[in-house]
């Protein structure tokens, strides 16, 4: 028993006091397994310079990093795999470049199957989702709900209506940004009622777009507006077509048709950037009744200055809800409403633990 | 058929990527990128379709000499140098059937495509942009219209946000002694700009945020259908 005692204690001993660089490499936390975390502390033997090289064969070494710190970390992520045991060797080198120490040693990786940074964003994705659900069943049931009256949407019929009356055509916009974009969806989704409108009072309809793949859609679209609305011998193929992918070659294509045929109203409805003002701004010259919407904030001022109605934010995205009238796509919009009371509270609970010190929420909240 | 298949691509791809979002395991944690290399291969495609579009719908208005033909016959000679040039000579670094024409890149400093670039286009464009100036100066005039209590608070904090970005700004109240700095007017502009503005910037983005959220629920859901065309 003593025997054992005194080896335990010369063995601890050497791990303990020998060890004068400390090397620790670990898996990445919620990850693939495609990288892995290098710790290093050289305090011990005072090092100017370390480098860490990982082994790619049989003796062969690649450089990892390099640093001139006593402590650090460091993230590899080139070509590793998950499952596979990764050799990595740490030089340490004095004022002289003369090496003081090597010391080796080994890590893996490991796949996760969930991100736990995520759980904040999780839970507030299924009670969201969950209210949004439910309010969508309660609308089906035949509860009713109110929603509030948005200008700009109820506008439309007076836009459509006036440039009936003036013999004018109707521009429409559905931003700069591709499909993949939220805002041009929202836009186009609106395009359909507008052009439906627009087949039902035989007002001409321009649509002018710059990405090909709102083209095809936006063409798709209008053509069913026209003949929901019983008028396809008056869909004109070529009213929608493409000028530019290029974003100021597309604001003077755009500002060209404004100044050439005049439209008497003007539909800016979906991503913009710098071309808002441009853009909003020719068509108030012109003197058209101007429809804009936007979830692009440093856009929005530009937009409420120069048009008579704007769509802020969430009001382009409830859009097509609030004109179609149907109540599954209403009781969504309830459902945002929840979500947003959800927030307040969050904002507010989150206000008061920051000023009194604690920071639990807003850690939780943080994502990265 | 021609809604139903659409619609369950959708609802199939809509799920998996909102779980994608959460689990890094193959082949979830790999799928958004991969999703948007697919979006990029049939965004190229479907340039031809918009050059297709664009040749139709110029050509016809020749073709009927209707009212400012003259301009599209511009557009289409341009498009046409622009894209043989391209063609015989490559853009940058990359070569054209011709190769990299070497002489007439000597003669001009630039491939006959970068030359044109960078001595008409760019040119059209910085035009196109700095007429937002003017813009921003008629639309800000409109605006700082005093009518109403919230047009007056607009002129006001327009005026200290501008003149604290201005070396009058600092001048006017450089002299405040240091218990009074923050009515200083650069610090009024930053404070403007850090706190009020950050908020209701923020407010609108989280309200865009449940908006897109809900929209797409909505569309994954299949309760939305208008960007199929239908109901």
């Amino acid at each position: 028993m003593k025997n054992i005692i005194i080896f335990l204690f010369i063995f601890f001993s050497c791990f303990l006091f020998s060890q004068e660089v400390l090397l620790i490499i670990s898996d990445k936390p919620n990850d693939d397994g495609s990288a892995l975390l290098i710790s290093w502390d050289t305090s011990q033997i005072v090092s100017s310079k370390i480098t860490i090289d990982r082994e790619i064969a049989n003796g062969e070494f690649i450089s990892i990093t390099n640093s001139e710190e006593l402590t650090g970390t460091f993230e590899d992520g080139s070509n590793i795999n998950p499952g596979i045991k990764y050799e990595y060797r740490l030089t340490a080198f004095d004022n002289n470049g003369e090496i003081i120490q090597i010391y080796r040693t080994s890590g893996e990786s490991s796949v996760q199957w969930f991100n736990k940074k995520k759980i904040s964003l999780l839970i507030f994705a299924i009670l969201i989702t969950i209210s949004i659900v439910y309010y969508i069943f309660s609308a089906r049931s035949g509860k009713d709900l109110y929603i509030r009256k948005i200008s700009g949407l109820e506008s439309m019929d007076e836009s459509v209506g006036r440039a009936t009356e003036m013999g004018r055509p109707i521009l429409f916009i559905p931003g700069t940004l591709d499909l993949d974009d939220m805002q041009t969806i929202a836009g186009l989704t609106i395009l359909r009622r507008l052009a439906q409108k627009a087949a039902e009072y035989d007002a001409k309809l321009i649509v002018p777009v710059c990405r090909s793949m709102v083209l095809s859609t936006a063409k798709e679209i209008v053509k069913e507006a026209y003949m929901k609305a019983g008028r396809p011998d008056a869909y004109d193929p070529d009213s929608v077509f493409y000028l530019t992918d290029d974003q100021f070659g597309y604001v003077a294509g755009v500002d060209g048709i404004i100044v050439r045929e005049k439209p008497a109203a003007n539909f800016f409805l979906g991503a913009f950037y710098a071309e808002s003002l441009i853009l909003a701004e020719t068509g108030f010259s012109s003197g058209a009744i101007q429809t804009a919407g936007t979830a692009m904030p440093s856009q929005l001022p530009f937009f409420v200055v120069a048009c008579d109605y704007t769509l802020i934010g969430e009001e382009l995205f409830a859009a097509s809800a609030y004109l179609s009238k149907d109540p599954h796509q209403l009781g969504s919009l309830k459902g945002q409403d929840f979500g947003k009371a959800i927030f307040i509270v969050v904002l507010m609970i989150g206000i008061i633990l920051e000023i009194s010190g604690i920071h639990f929420l807003k850690d939780f909240l943080t994502l990265h | 058929m021609k809604r139903k298949i659409p619609l369950l691509i959708t609802f199939t791809v809509g799920i998996i990527l909102i779980i994608s979002e959460f689990i890094p395991h193959k082949p979830f944690g790999q799928l958004s990128g991969e999703l948007e290399i697919w979006f990029l291969i049939i965004s190229g495609f479907a340039i031809l379709l918009g050059q297709l579009s664009l040749f139709k719908v110029n050509i016809l208005k020749i073709k009927y000499k209707q009212r400012d033909w003259q301009f599209y016959t511009i557009t289409l000679i341009s498009f046409i140098i622009m894209v043989t040039l391209g063609f015989l000579w490559g853009t940058g670094k990359s070569a054209g059937m011709l190769g990299h024409g070497e002489a007439i890149s000597s003669m001009l400093g630039y491939k006959p495509f970068d030359y044109l670039f960078h001595n008409i286009y760019q040119h059209l464009q910085a035009t196109m942009f700095s007429l937002l100036a003017f813009f921003i100066a008629s639309a800000a005039y409109r605006a700082f219209i005093g009518r109403t209590v919230e047009s007056n608070l607009l002129l006001a904090s327009a005026v200290l946000v501008m003149l604290g970005n201005t070396t009058l700004g600092s001048l006017l109240t450089g002299w405040l002694p240091e218990s009074l700095n923050f009515l200083h007017l650069p610090k009024v502009s930053e404070f403007i700009m850090t706190f009020p503005t950050t908020a209701g910037q923020r407010a609108i983005m989280i309200g865009a945020g449940l908006g897109i959220i809900g929209s797409s629920l909505r569309i994954i859901l299949g309760i939305e259908r208008s960007y199929l065309g239908g109901e």
